[in-house]
């Protein structure tokens, strides 16, 4: 194995700074005289807050454990070879840091063979090996239990997951295609295809059981032990495994299908990674193992030197490290104490707002408005939605009548709101109004209290201008629906004071929304670009374009849905008076349609109908549009929006709305659901040239989000 | 109301193999209460006829109760365990006597009527909590002479013995000691042991220890078959110089779990439990606190005296091995043989070990087994010295007992 060994010590050169995990072998007897066993544990010395992980010298460190465990099952002197992890963790699959720095085809390719080589062995010992997936087990950890022969699960196991293609990979150390060898190719789509492009959804130890992955299931408190017993009895002949038979006739060619259609309906073609992983499952169906693994090198390597898997990176990191740190917060020991909210407006969206802040901060929350109707209403609501997470067990009575207990409704606001350290605003989208309202609470709240705004497009600084203390104004702006979407812009006003900001943010956190810093401009981040995209669009379609074509020209993007389906879910009737408040900004770049118009006024509440179960253009709709002779090709529309966004953001970069191009990449990603392997946009228009056409420079430097140089 | 005194039965009992303490030993990366509640878990596998929402309480022993040991041990091991919440649970002291002492506590409960089953047990792990740790004597005892200083120390107090009972020499300390290994081996060869003891999953991450990573523990460590009388004649006596307490003739340092059902027969009749000892009759005594080892005469005298048995009543004896010595003392006291067939069959805490608060059950496991093999003998009795001057008898009937055959 001397191949396998330089192969992974050439890749360890590449990449010294990798965590290494060990693999320990121990020896001992096992119960009822079963005989001598080696154990073999995956640790990076580290506790379970740095999961272990498989990088080239980690998958060395395994390669020589199975030297010493082949020659002693070649020599008789074990029975079986076991492996398993340190507390909560077995082994959470390659270390994408290395990943990241690979420049080469070749390279791309030595990792996944090297991964296979290693693991591969496990299956060839001369005696029966053991997965004991004790903790969290995901993409290669979970592989290498794949090639073990026979597996058990950890009941108090709670994420267990083959999520390469959430990022942009396949499971390519075995997964795609040892998994449907297992448990049949419908399961193994559910875990490799949809889970993955379900926000990475996690399974639990019995879910991994009940798929048949694992033999045999043993709670949390003694499950190494009840596992070695079980392996006593199963190399005792006291216990035999038996699997489902898989059906290896149409049904496989039927889950492939499905997989496909999932994979369409979530990235439409326009992500390679679920495609790859389907066809090494359709593949697999004639169990031919070697060949399988063959196909997982190739579609490693490629997708590692692909834009998509590099984007997928980049935005993984952009989530779980800039959204839980963001960039520009000020010192959070400035932040001040938040012991009571108030909400001013008891409508839905304020409702939904003194639900979160109830649920997350559980303190008293306590809601305004103008008649007691609306904020019996308002109470009601929240109320409501108590009772119906009450009822999904989300929460238990005590915690119901608790939270329950802390929102009020009042209308007097300086009954509700004299002892409020944060307030809240949800009330109609007109400049006026809002100075009003927040005159009012200055007049009653302590002088302390944040004043906070949840408009979407209207100056924070304007909102505070006619205050005493216009330092404490902060914009607070939710993405509907808002115990969804994880995005929070958080606004600085021209005179929002450091403590203010501060305090915000601490909010924030609690209320555990990704919070990204921007500068008091019209429609902040995500408004501002989704206008811009959707304006551009809708010109091409009042120039001439038919709709489908415009449609039909951004599909490659593979955004979550297509323009005239978001407009429909954010209303037209927003969305026009979006569009007019940048129009008064940028009258040269953001145009009002006259046909938006005219669908507004018609009151209609959206572009489709969808009577045949498909969108269609509404013939109402239809009759409106006044279009012109201008017909583009999708090309020519593709270019057109993409130019326009590039610019945009450009635009925003230099008038410092925020401080990088990866903020606007984690506001898309987190406010209006952009996927991965667009890494937000910038990635995308970065590798498809458009930043350079525009803008004549790139987004983001060689190597942050693309192959480096 | 009426009240009937009930019949109170020790059902089940099984225990972790004992480790070594010390950053060598097998359970050095090892919980406390991770072993305790691992050996209730297997309690709860082994007799499945008991439903968990039954069990009344669950008394934990451990000499030291902070860290691991602490936090109302009894209390948190149900909940470790996976018990229902609506079990509850309480911790025990009284040094090496500490699961005995949860077992009789309870049994007093049931014999009253207020539990039908509970669970008693112990732990003790001395090398995350040595011995001593973090108390803080009164410095009356010293002042006002209450105790003499070599109190606190178990090993003088094993040298004050030998003073006492001058016939008892350093050498039939050795070969009592060489007896026991012997036993234990012997046992061990015969399957007498392993069957009571639950396999431990333990991690160690030093390599000073020997292999790193994941093992399984599946057997006693301090075990040293095949010592001989040469082996331990040169050892120090740590305790006094010239002294006739060595390491080779008294328990060692350890760690251990051990965990038993304790239940009305009624109860476990109704239930499908086993019935493996009757408890008869339980004492617990006070001696001078500088001659510990002395205590389990008074506490035999007293728990006979309350059966209304003598001595030669009683077929089966296990006596904790803190000290040969303290062994010696008691068979000298009652006229038996150092090599009696009928004390400690299965050897005792020179070769298995002697985690101080967990061993009482570990006397219960072995003196049931035996009762189970000899249904010719009708009582036995299960006996430990106790740390300032104690010791503690519990006696039993078997279960078994076909009468004078």
């Amino acid at each position: 194995m001397s191949t396998t060994a330089e192969l992974l010590k050439q890749a360890s050169d590449l990449f010294p700074d990798e965590v290494v995990t060990s693999a320990h072998v121990r020896h001992f007897d096992l119960p009822f005289g079963a005989g001598r066993f080696a154990l073999i544990t995956l640790d990076n010395g580290l506790d379970h807050t740095k999961p272990t992980t498989f990088g080239p010298a980690s998958l060395a460190n395994l390669n020589t454990a199975v030297d010493q465990v082949e020659k002693e099952a070649a020599e008789g002197a074990i029975v079986g070879v076991g492996i398993t992890g340190k507390p909560f963790i077995f082994a959470v699959g390659a270390d994408l840091k290395g990943v990241e720095l690979l420049k080469e085809h070749e390279h791309a390719l030595a990792i996944g063979k090297g991964g296979h080589e290693v693991f591969k062995r496990l299956s060839k010992l001369a005696v029966p090996t053991f997965a004991y997936y004790n903790g969290a087990a995901m993409g290669g950890g979970v592989e290498v239990g794949l090639h073990c022969s026979y597996r058990t699960v950890s009941k108090a196991i709670p994420a267990f997951s083959l999520p390469e293609v959430f990022l942009g990979l396949v499971p390519g150390w075995g997964g795609c295609t040892l998994l449907p060898n297992l448990i049949g190719a419908d399961k193994a789509v559910s875990v490799i295809i949809e889970n993955s492009l379900n926000q990475n959804r996690q399974l639990k130890g019995q879910q991994v059981f009940d798929l048949g992955i694992a033999d045999a299931i043993f709670e949390g408190a003694d499950f190494l032990e009840q596992s070695l017993i079980w392996t006593a009895q199963v190399l005792k002949g006291d216990i035999t495994v038996e699997r489902p038979a898989i059906d290896r006739g149409e049904a496989w060619d039927q889950a492939v299908a499905k997989g496909r259609f999932i994979a369409d309906g979530k990235v439409h073609g326009a992500a390679p990674a679920a495609y790859r992983a389907l066809d090494i499952i359709a593949a697999a169906k004639n169990g031919d193992l070697q060949q399988g693994f063959d196909a997982e090198d190739q579609a490693l390597a490629d997708l590692i030197m692909g834009g998509e898997l590099r984007a997928g990176i980049y935005a993984f990191n952009l989530v779980q490290k800039r959204g839980k740190r963001p960039a520009g917060a000020p010192d959070k020991n400035l932040a001040r104490p938040v012991t009571k909210v108030g909400v001013v407006g008891a409508g839905l969206m304020a409702s939904q707002l003194a639900l979160l802040f109830l649920r997350r901060l559980e303190v008293p929350v306590v809601l305004t408005d103008i008649d007691q109707e609306r904020v019996d209403k308002g109470v009601a609501y929240v109320h409501a939605e108590i009772d119906k997470l009450l009822g999904k067990g989300r929460v238990n009575q005590d915690k119901a009548n608790r939270l329950k207990a802390l929102v009020t409704g009042v209308l007097d606001k300086a009954e509700g709101f004299a002892d409020a350290d944060f307030v809240i605003e949800a009330v109609f989208e007109e400049i006026g109004v809002k100075q009003q309202v927040f005159a009012e609470v200055e007049a009653v709240a302590p002088a302390h209290a944040i004043l906070a705004t949840n408009t979407s497009s209207l100056s924070v600084t304007e909102m505070a201008s006619k205050l005493k203390h216009p330092e404490r104004v902060v914009g607070f702006h939710f993405f509907n629906p808002v115990a969804v979407l994880p995005l929070l812009e958080i606004v600085r006003g021209e005179q929002t004071d450091d403590a203010s900001l501060a305090t915000a943010f601490a909010v924030a956190k609690k209320l555990k929304k990704t919070a990204v810093l921007v500068k008091d401009a019209p429609a902040f981040v995500v408004n501002r670009i989704l206008t811009r995209f959707m304006g551009e669009i809708q010109n091409v379609i009042d120039e001439g374009t038919p709709v489908e074509v415009a449609e039909k020209a951004v599909e490659p993007l593979g955004l979550p849905m297509s323009p005239l389906v978001l407009l429909e879910l954010v209303g037209p009737a927003i969305g026009l008076h979006v569009s007019e408040t940048l129009h008064g900004a940028f009258p040269d770049r953001f145009k009002v349609s006259p046909n938006l118009k005219a669908v507004v006024e018609a009151g209609k509440r959206g572009f489709y109908v969808y009577d045949s179960g498909k969108p269609e253009l509404d013939p109402e709709v239809a009759a409106l549009l006044k279009q012109g002779d201008v017909v583009l090709t999708e090309e020519q529309v593709r270019a057109r929006v993409l130019d326009a966004v590039a610019q945009e953001i450009g635009l925003m970069l230099d008038e410092g709305v925020v401080a990088e191009a990866q903020d606007i990449d984690l506001c898309l990603i987190t406010g209006a659901g952009w996927p991965f392997h667009l890494g937000g946009i910038t990635p995308y228009l970065d590798r498809e040239g458009v930043s350079e056409r525009v803008n004549g420079k790139k987004f983001l430097a060689p190597g942050v989000a693309s192959v480096p140089a | 109301m009426p009240r009937t005194v009930r019949d109170v039965v020790f059902v089940d009992g099984v225990r972790t193999p004992f480790g070594k303490a010390g950053p060598k030993g097998i359970y050095h990366e090892t919980r406390a209460d991770d072993l305790v509640v691992k050996a209730i878990r297997e309690l709860l596998r082994r007799n499945p006829g008991l439903d968990p929402k039954k069990i009344d309480e669950v008394a934990i022993a451990a000499t030291t109760q902070i860290g691991d040991q602490g936090l109302t041990l009894g209390r948190t091991a149900g909940i470790l365990a996976g018990l229902p919440q609506s079990v509850p649970g309480y911790s025990i002291d009284r040094m090496c006597a500490g699961a005995l002492t949860a077992v009789t506590t309870t049994a007093g409960s049931i014999a009253f009527g207020a539990y039908d089953a509970v669970i008693a047990g112990g732990v003790e792990h001395m090398g995350r909590h040595p011995m001593g740790e973090g108390v803080d004597p009164n410095p009356r005892f010293v002042s006002e002479k209450l105790v003499d200083e070599s109190a606190l120390f178990m090993g003088m107090t094993a040298e004050n013995l030998h003073d006492r009972y001058p016939s008892i020499t350093k050498l039939r300390a050795d070969e009592y000691a060489v007896r026991s290994q012997e036993k234990a081996a012997k046992a061990y060869a015969n399957g007498k042991i392993q069957a009571d003891l639950v396999p431990i999953s333990v991690r160690r991450t030093n390599p000073e220890g020997g292999e790193t990573g994941w093992g399984l523990v599946t057997a006693d460590e301090p075990m040293r078959p095949g010592t001989t009388l040469e082996n331990l004649a040169n050892l120090k006596t740590p305790f006094r110089v010239h002294g006739r307490v060595t390491a080779g003739n008294a328990a060692g340092l350890n760690d251990g779990a051990t965990a038993s059902i304790i239940a009305s027969e009624d109860f476990a009749r109704e239930n499908g439990l086993p019935v493996k000892m009757r408890l008869v009759s339980y004492a617990f005594a006070g001696v001078e606190p500088e001659v510990m080892g002395y205590g389990p005469i008074p506490a035999t005298e007293k728990a006979l005296a309350k059966a209304g048995l003598s001595i030669s009543d009683i077929g089966l004896f296990e006596i904790n091995e803190a000290f040969a010595v303290q062994v010696l003392a008691f068979l000298e006291h009652y006229g038996i043989a150092d090599d009696d067939a009928r004390v400690n069959q299965y050897g005792g805490a020179i070769a298995f070990g002697h985690p101080l608060a967990s061993s009482g059950v570990r006397l219960m496991t072995q003196l049931a087994r035996q009762f189970e093999e000899q249904p010719h003998v009708r009582y036995g009795l299960t006996t430990m010295c106790v740390g300032f001057g104690m010791g503690a008898t519990v006696i039993w009937e078997n279960p078994h007992f076909e009468g004078d055959k």
